[in-house]
């Protein structure tokens, strides 16, 4: 039967991120956009929430079990307190959820503890290049075996938190097939090169990189997935879910902020919130929130339940893409002038919200 | 519960009957009746009725049996299925044709304002006659040429004569969906909005039970619409017509709005809880028909919706076809929220109006992009999608347009009074 309600150990599960991001993200995220960097100390309170570790099973170290759902949840509620903040607590998942999904036996048996610990693990993944034609099934980062080993060349973009990773999870074009792999790659191997800080209109407090891989050389064993490789559908469809939840959080945000402000601010004698012109943009905003949300759950449920969910998750993300964008947009005109300026989140957010459609939203889709 | 989509099998049986009714009886009779604009079509009427009657059999002895409930045991909320398993029934039907399912025959709006308000003795004594005989139909007027959207602005009165004591009504409705069915063509009944005290604005209307054949009301006209033509659209005059004292629904008894908010009309306004999703549903279904049409011609052509693909591989064409399935979806689930919270006695206000809403919306833009990627065929009348594109805009205008459903929304949101948000 159709229903929408939290489970009281879900509730439990958003309220304490929602505390986290709203106490801690948001006292912190202006400054850290400024500076370009996240104060270590909230990144590690965020990692003791344990986040990822409820994703994985005690057998490889962790509590908990995967579910698309708790992660789309946590991603809403992250989202709410700054996508930038998110998408550096999240890396990691970029590499345990594919392990978890793909990985040998052996793979998760040595990897996964390594997400388990007691400080943030240093590892990434490069999956993004940079090329306006960027298609997952058919990248420009090559991994040719020659004997036993792969042999990786290629650059890559947006790699979060690169030059402090040790492991990196590189997507690439294998050899003759030329199906998209994924491999383990050691970080700090001389011939990757951490090669510049990226730059983008939004996301500042991130530091994400170009990475370049210059003949990389690892073992064969460190294919994920073995000989089988990796099921590449699943892994974005877990991310696209992840990337909309985060789309709902910040929306959600910039929806509350303006609809606040709205109600305060007076023109004409009246709170510009007594207009329709405002009013109904602020109607539409929390509609297109409420059925992007449903959008999530409803491919994030299907996922969990083994349901077929890759078109599901695809129009969820296509969905929300479009409306972080449309609402974070209508942020900033409900604030007029002082949208526009920095002293207020919503300028932001809608930089955050057209990053989320570019960076994320087309790469994963 | 936790966060589920699953749909009952139960549901999913029924619903599965009302689709090979839609394709076997409405398909086939759908541009009929579109052209043939005031005749009935029996052959839905009659395949329909018997379950219509189960239907409203089960609604009458839970609406009694609540009645029965609040006196002994207050707030025992059990989930129930009713509104999650129409708005199924409603979406398969309107696949198949909107103008015709709207023939239903049931107490319909009518019935809901009595479930809602009405005393057990007026459900038993209005309501058995939709569980037995002929099929008839239930009706509600409440607009007025000089009242749509603004329903305060009812001119209809209400007056009691003491002498008889019956409620004399006068003045004249229009637009009255299945006003000709209910008021003369059966047994039916239809539920009048009128005025007792204009000065009191809302708090002065009621509600009156007008059955089928009573003196004074008169069906003055039928309307020729754009679409639903199947579809019974009447104007109702009321010249000194008498009903017993004990037809008003709600208390009789007028109060001045500062002292009880609006408690008469509020009490059946809550009508639209159960209706908006209803619409919702029925524009959905138009859409989906129009989608999936569009999508399996255009896929005979080569052209497909691919299951995942990034934005530069797509055509225009597939983004459009991406985006009316998106849209789609979101919709119905709106919808589905906005049922499901009724089922679970829970308040659904704001929800039902944000699922109205967008169902308006999309079941016009899904239905207007289908004509167009069609092209020729689109716009011919030798298929259906015009006819389509024709029956899904009632679904903005009805039961609030889109602008008076975003309006509720917003003031919901803002927490606004009517005052503070007009
Ligand atoms: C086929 C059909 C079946 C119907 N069935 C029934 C029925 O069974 N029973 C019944 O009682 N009625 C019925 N109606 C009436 C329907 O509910 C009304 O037509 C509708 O409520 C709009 O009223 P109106 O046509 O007077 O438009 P108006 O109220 O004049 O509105 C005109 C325009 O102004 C906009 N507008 C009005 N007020 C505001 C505002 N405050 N803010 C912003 N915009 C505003 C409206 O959205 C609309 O776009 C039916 C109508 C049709 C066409």
């Amino acid at each position: 039967m159709y229903s929408f309600d939290l489970t009281d150990e879900q509730k439990m599960l958003t309220d304490a991120v929602n505390r986290y991001a709203t106490r801690q993200l948001r006292a912190v995220y202006r400054d850290a956009e400024e500076s370009g960097a996240l104060p270590d100390d909230v990144i590690q309170t965020g990692w003791e929430l344990g986040l990822l570790p409820a994703l994985i099973p005690e057998a490889f170290g962790g509590f908990g079990e995967h579910s698309v759902l708790n992660g789309a949840l946590i991603a809403e509620e992250l989202g709410y307190g700054d996508v930038a903040a998110a998408l550096h607590l999240l890396s990691p998942n970029l590499v345990a959820i594919p392990i978890l999904l793909c990985g040998t036996k052996q793979q998760k048996q040595t990897y996964l503890p390594q997400f388990c610990t007691e400080t943030f693990p240093k590892a990434t993944a490069a999956f993004l290049e940079a090329s306006i034609t960027f298609d997952p099934y058919d990248l420009n980062t090559s991994a040719r075996l020659v004997r036993n080993e792969y042999v990786l060349w290629g650059q890559k973009t947006m790699v979060i938190n690169a030059d402090e990773a040790e492991t990196l999870l590189v997507y690439a074009r294998e050899g003759q097939s030329g199906n998209t792999q994924a491999f383990l790659v050691p970080a700090k191997d001389p011939r990757v090169h951490i090669n510049r800080r990226d730059r983008w209109m939004g996301f500042h407090a991130l530091r994400t990189f170009t990475v370049e891989l210059e003949g990389v050389t690892i073992p064969a064993e460190n294919k994920l997935g073995g000989k089988a490789g990796i099921d590449l559908k699943q892994i974005l469809t877990c991310s696209r879910i992840a990337v909309a939840g985060l789309g709902v959080g910040l929306a959600k945000a910039a929806f509350e902020y303006a609809r606040d402000y709205a109600k305060e601010r007076v023109a004409f004698g009246e709170p510009i919130a007594h207009r329709q012109a405002i009013a109904f943009m602020l109607a539409e905003m929390a509609i297109e929130i409420d059925a992007t949300r449903l959008l999530v759950w409803e491919a994030a449920w299907k996922f969990d339940q083994g349901k077929p969910a890759v078109h599901d998750a695809y129009l969820a993300a296509l969905y929300a893409a479009d409306m972080a964008l449309k609402v974070t947009d209508g942020a900033v005109q409900v604030l007029g002038g002082h949208g526009y300026i920095r002293d207020h989140p919503v300028e932001l957010w809608l930089r955050n919200g057209r990053g989320l459609v570019t960076l994320v939203g087309s790469v994963i889709v | 519960m936790p966060i589920c989509f699953e749909v009952p099998p139960e549901i999913l049986n029924q619903t599965q009957m009302a689709r090979m009714l839609a394709e076997q009886v409405m398909r086939s009779i759908s541009r009929y009746y579109d052209e043939h604009e005031h005749e009935r079509p029996w052959e839905y009427i009659n395949v329909i009725w018997p379950f219509i009657q189960q239907i409203e059999a089960a609604n009458l002895k839970r609406s009694l049996r609540r009645n029965g409930a609040e006196e002994e045991e207050p707030k025992e909320k059990k989930r129930s299925t009713t509104h999650v398993r129409m708005i199924h029934m409603i979406e398969a039907l309107s696949w198949g044709d909107a103008g015709i399912y709207l023939c239903t025959p049931s107490s319909a709006l009518g019935g809901a304002a009595i479930q809602a308000v009405g005393t057990p003795e007026q459900k038993e004594r209005f309501l058995t006659r939709f569980t037995r005989g002929k099929p008839k139909w239930g009706a509600m007027a409440m607009t007025e040429p000089q009242a749509g959207s603004d329903t305060s602005a009812i001119q209809t009165t209400a007056r009691l004569d003491p002498q008889t004591n019956e409620w004399v009504l006068n003045g004249t409705k229009i637009f009255c969906t299945n006003g000709r069915l209910a008021g003369c063509e059966s047994d039916g009944l239809i539920v009048v909005w009128a005025t007792l005290d204009k000065s009191l604005g809302r708090a002065g209307m009621r509600p009156f039970v007008v059955e089928a054949g009573t003196p004074g009301m008169h069906i003055i006209h039928q309307e020729k619409k754009m679409g639903i033509r199947a579809s019974d659209t009447a104007t109702i005059r009321f010249e000194n017509c008498r009903i017993p004292y004990d037809n008003i629904l709600g208390s009789p008894e007028l109060v001045r709005p500062d002292e009880h908010e609006e408690k008469g009309f509020k009490g059946a306004m809550k009508t639209f809880d159960a209706s908006r999703p209803y619409v919702a549903a029925s524009a959905v279904g138009i859409a989906r028909a129009a989608f999936e049409f569009t999508r399996d011609t255009l896929a005979a052509q080569g052209i497909t919706i691919p299951e995942c693909a990034p934005l530069h591989k797509l055509s225009a064409v597939q983004r459009d076809l991406l985006q009316m399935e998106m849209d789609l979806k979101a919709a119905w689930l709106l919808t589905v929220r906005s049922a499901a919270l009724l089922d679970a006695g829970e308040s659904n206000t704001l929800e039902a109006s944000m699922a109205k809403v967008k169902a308006g919306k999309v079941v016009t833009s899904i239905t207007q992009k289908c004509v167009e990627l069609l092209g020729p065929l689109g716009y011919s009348q030798e298929l259906l999608v015009e006819k389509w594109m024709r029956d899904a805009k009632i679904n903005d205008i009805y039961e609030g347009t889109g602008q008076i459903n975003t309006l509720i929304v917003a003031r919901r949101i803002l927490g606004y009074t009517r005052s503070e948000l007009k």
